[in-house]
């Protein structure tokens, strides 16, 4: 078996690479010299003071939320219904269709973005909130509609059938016998579409305006620009947003295998 | 016509009646269409109006705008194509993510390879330890990176102080942006590797062996050949996405060997030639489909989206 | 207390009716039927799954639909219960039109294959979920909950989930489930499909007794036979799309009338042979060079005579004399197993063909290879036009 020791001790160093060099940023972010010089020189949380004091970048984190939140329940709604749907019709092309709604996942982003930029320029929907909230709707759907789609799989269609017999109509058996079964697969869904939308940074950068940025891309303004090291406690404080939020989708999707066990 | 007997009921003249209207057809019995089938395509809908307005629509008018602006032809691919310039920063995209591709294959087999053949609990770890990555934002890790990598960065200082050379140009440099993306995208590569690896019964290779091939032939001649599939779609996936990357090169490439994204972006934001712009987008757009019909077609049945779930 | 559900107005229905130039009797039936199905055709496509289909179903019947797979006894009882609409035809319950009623205004009970019983509920809270839709007070619904569960001898599971639930269990909360709200029909698709022969004979014994004490009218759909035997007031054997035969479990043993049905219900010797002639209601067949009677006539010129093998006794060569009420053949005793209450014997036909015979006084040991004769009462041989089909798959 030395190969598999091998083959661990190389999985290790992957592992390492993967996540170690990502976590500088947490021992930056309590740096007390202004600079990004590694290894940070003292402790102190002068810049997380000046994220949460600093009026631009509470703006920024409010209207992440903000647009994180809207996009999650419009994506969620959507990708329900189309999941649903998907999953009852029956005609040529519905791959197609399937595959419609999946190909923003695969389509370069910079593409999207310029379209997007040129369409929003002439609806006058740069830096509004429908304009973002529809632009990282468009990105968060495809992943609603997977993970719904693999919760139905695990449903029996007949418990929809007896429940019509025993005199449920069609919202009704929604509401009490689909969606709770599709729970986790809906929570995981929106979990990521909320996550999708936090993080979402190209077509953000090119549907700003100064009146409404997004967290990252206030992240990005702000590296471009300028050595603040602030972003190193932004960072922080969006990563371990993404991770929470992440862990429970993670958590909802474990309880998904349980329950069709 | 259609059945024989009926029932036992001891008046049989109306069933008789009954039998003989079925046996007359048409023009007694009406058809009545197959009700509410169309109700599920109701719930498409919504989905479908957003998606065409907001990301087909936006493709399309890039594509117009490709070859309206400033004036109706083809004069922006026309400059695409002659351009060197762009030629260059085309060749160098395509080599970074071609590149990419590469190592993130060499260092995705093994692991997903090991995959296969851990215990259960051992390998679900495997999986978190790969999707943990994705949790975080892409901003987030190449801000990390640029902390490493720059010239006083702690890399560049051990090099310095244990071999005396440096500092060496991690930064704002390809070696910098394929390291970055190579981190960013290696899950992509793993994650459809690994659920090809795992439909490969495990017994073929000690029958290679009982057949006398050496280990390393037999991994050559069957068990590569049979994961062919999963590395298609991974391969795949990490190309085209490392294509469209901006975020990675903008933060850690050099200005002055920029990829297409940050072409597109210089050309319609910086000089407003939203031609030029467009015709690039279109361009990566269609290297995008072509890629993926080539290989698409050599990797039926492994999905694309494998691991967006979870 | 029943809700009524179905609530098309009458005289829509009988304007309908009219349209249709039904005369008042065929109304008349419609209306008195459990289920009423007029010339009821489900195609798909071309393909038509349920062809030319026309029943009735008297209130309070136990009705079991009987056939291999694919014969349309499903999408029948689909079509009754309002998850597939039919193409043509017209299908009444307790005399309401339903074509146009979504299945969940159709009041009517359904017990699944695989139970379908909602996991995420307790096995009270799935017994409630028809009562809440009816909008009955929590304190009536707990008795009849209680009614229900002891009706079904599962008085002490209802806070229990479905999941910890044996499969039997499983279907009598299903049972309980669709009976709690007292539908005048009750659906049932295989359900016992997936259970040990010992618990799906005890709870056949259940569902008899279940519906002598509801009263409603039960369909019950099965491709086991014996099943069917056992539990149906009457039965429609379903081939190919079709109904081959209606009746009670005893006229289709006894008086099958297709080849199919006799094959399809019990076990059976068939003779295939051309007519000598016919005679005051007695046919002669003429069987590998034997003359062979049975009653009753047939225009067809291919016959066979369907025999049952209780009917049938074995006798050793040259102890038999003939007689014009006792038909008699030459066989070979291919092979014979003791059954305990009787032997059963496997014996090669003139013509080549198995036939088999059950003597339930035996005490001879019939040894494979030996010659034989078999002889039956003329009158027990059942005369039926040779279809052609060969054996009849029982899955």
């Amino acid at each position: 078996m030395t190969l598999k020791r091998a083959l661990s001790a190389l999985a290790v160093l992957t592992v390492l690479w993967l996540l170690l060099p990502t976590l500088v940023i947490i021992p930056m972010s309590f740096n007390s010299a202004a600079s990004f010089n590694f290894p940070p020189q003292g402790f102190s949380l002068q810049w997380y003071a000046n994220f949460f004091t600093d009026p631009s970048w509470m703006r920024a984190l409010g209207s992440s939320l903000q647009v994180a939140l809207i996009t999650m329940v419009v994506a969620t709604a959507l990708g329900i219904m189309a999941a649903i749907g998907l999953s009852k019709v029956r005609f040529r092309g519905k791959s197609l269709l399937e595959n419609f709604f999946l190909t923003p996942l695969i389509v370069p982003g910079i593409v999207i973005a310029i379209g997007l930029y040129s369409l929003f320029l002439r609806f006058n929907l740069l830096g509004t909130l429908p304009g973002f909230v529809l632009a990282h709707t468009v990105v968060a759907l495809p992943l609603v509609i997977i993970n719904v789609t693999a919760s139905l799989q695990g449903v029996d269609p007949r418990l929809e059938q007896a429940s019509a017999t025993l005199g449920a109509g069609r919202l009704r058996t929604f509401f009490s016998i689909t969606l709770p079964l599709i729970m986790p697969g809906v929570t995981a869904g929106a979990l990521f579409a909320f996550v999708t939308s936090f993080d979402e940074i190209i077509l953000s950068l090119f549907i700003q305006s100064p009146q409404l940025q997004t967290l990252p891309v206030k992240i990005y303004n702000s590296v471009t620009q300028a050595s603040d090291p602030t972003v190193a406690a932004v960072a922080v404080v969006a990563m371990f947003t993404s991770v929470i939020v992440m862990l429970t989708a993670q958590f909802a999707t474990r309880k998904r295998k349980r329950v069709s066990a | 016509m259609g059945y024989r007997e009926l029932t036992g009921m001891s008046d049989l003249s109306p069933i008789r009646e009954l039998n003989k209207l079925s046996a007359a057809g048409g023009n007694t019995t009406r058809p009545t269409r197959e009700p509410r089938n169309w109700r599920p395509f109701l719930l498409l809908i919504p989905a479908f109006i957003i998606v065409s307005f907001f990301f087909l629509a936006p493709l399309i008018d890039v594509f117009i705008r490709s070859i309206t602006d400033p004036s109706l032809g083809i004069q922006n691919y026309v400059w695409l194509f002659t351009t060197p310039t762009n030629m260059v920063v085309a060749g160098r995209t395509f080599g970074t993510s071609f590149l990419v591709t590469i190592v993130c294959l060499l260092i995705a087999y093994p692991y997903a390879y090991l995959m296969t053949i851990v215990s259960d609990r051992t390998r679900n770890m495997l999986q978190l330890f790969i999707m943990l990555p994705l949790w975080t934002s892409i901003l987030v890790r190449t801000l990390a990176w640029m902390v490493l990598l720059q010239d006083t960065g702690p890399i560049n200082g051990l090099l310095e102080s244990v071999f005396g050379i440096g500092p060496l140009p991690l930064i704002r440099s390809t070696f910098g942006v394929a390291l970055g993306m190579t981190q960013v995208l290696l899950p992509f590569m793993v994650l459809p590797l690994y659920s090809a690896l795992a439909k490969i019964d495990k017994r073929l290779l000690p029958a290679a062996a009982n057949l006398g091939a050496r280990p390393v032939t037999a991994f050559f001649t069957v068990y590569l050949p049979l994961s062919r599939p999963g590395i298609f779609a991974g391969s795949v996936t990490v190309f085209i996405l490392g294509l469209g990357f901006y975020i990675i090169p903008a933060l850690l490439g050099s200005s002055k060997e920029i990829m297409m994204s940050a072409l597109m972006y210089q050309q319609i934001s910086g000089f407003l030639m939203w031609g030029h712009g467009t015709a690039l987008g279109i361009f990566m757009l269609t290297t995008t489909i072509v890629v993926l019909a080539l290989v698409g077609r050599a990797s039926k049945g492994t999905s694309l989206f494998a691991g967006r779930t979870k | 207390m029943r809700p009524d559900s179905i609530d098309a107005a009458p005289d829509i229905h009988e304007q309908e009716l009219r349209q249709l130039n039904l005369n008042t009797q065929i109304i008349g039936v419609i209306n008195d039927a459990g289920i009423s199905l007029r010339a009821v055709t489900k195609r798909y496509g071309k393909k038509a799954v349920v062809d030319d289909i026309s029943l009735v179903i008297e209130p309070g019947e136990f009705m079991t639909f009987l056939g291999p797979s694919g014969s349309g006894k499903t999408t029948t009882l689909n079509m009754i219960a309002g998850f597939v609409s039919a193409t043509e035809g017209l299908l009444h319950i307790y005399g309401k039109p339903v074509a146009k009623l979504p299945a969940h205004k159709r009041d009517i009970g359904m017990v699944f294959q695989n139970y379908a019983l909602f996991p995420h509920k307790t096995v009270a809270e799935n017994i409630a979920y028809p009562l809440d839709r009816r909008k009955i007070s929590r304190s009536e619904q707990k008795t009849m909950i209680a009614g229900a569960l002891q009706m079904v001898r599962m008085g002490e599971f209802g806070d229990r989930y479905p999941t910890e639930l044996s499969g039997g269990q499983q279907q009598r909360v299903a049972l309980a489930r669709a009976l709690v709200y007292q539908p005048r029909v009750l659906l049932m698709d295989e359900p016992l499909g997936a259970l040990d022969k010992k618990l799906r004979e005890w709870l056949q014994k259940e569902i008899k007794r279940i519906h002598r004490e509801v009263g409603s009218t039960f369909v019950y759909v099965t491709h086991d036979q014996e099943e069917a035997l056992s539990l149906s007031d009457r039965i429609a054997v379903f081939n190919n799309g079709r109904i081959e035969q209606v009746g009670s479990p005893a006229e289709l043993y006894q008086r099958p009338a297709t080849l199919f049905v006799g094959r399809f219900l019990g076990e059976s010797t068939v003779l295939s042979g051309s007519r000598v002639d016919s005679l005051h209601g007695t046919t002669t067949l003429n069987i590998s060079g034997h003359d062979i009677r049975v009653p009753g006539e047939q225009d067809s010129t291919s016959l066979a005579i369907l025999i049952r093998p209780e009917n049938i006794t074995l006798h050793d060569e040259g102890t038999v004399t003939d007689s014009t009420r006792i038909n008699s053949l030459p066989v070979i005793v291919l092979d014979s197993s003791y059954l305990g209450s009787a032997w059963r014997c496997e014996v090669q036909l003139p013509d080549g063909s198995v036939g088999t015979v059950r003597e339930a006084h035996s005490t001879i040991v019939r040894e494979p290879g030996t010659r034989a004769v078999m002889r039956w009462n003329v009158d027990s041989g059942v005369l039926l036009v040779d279809t052609g089909e060969a054996g009849v798959s029982l899955t």
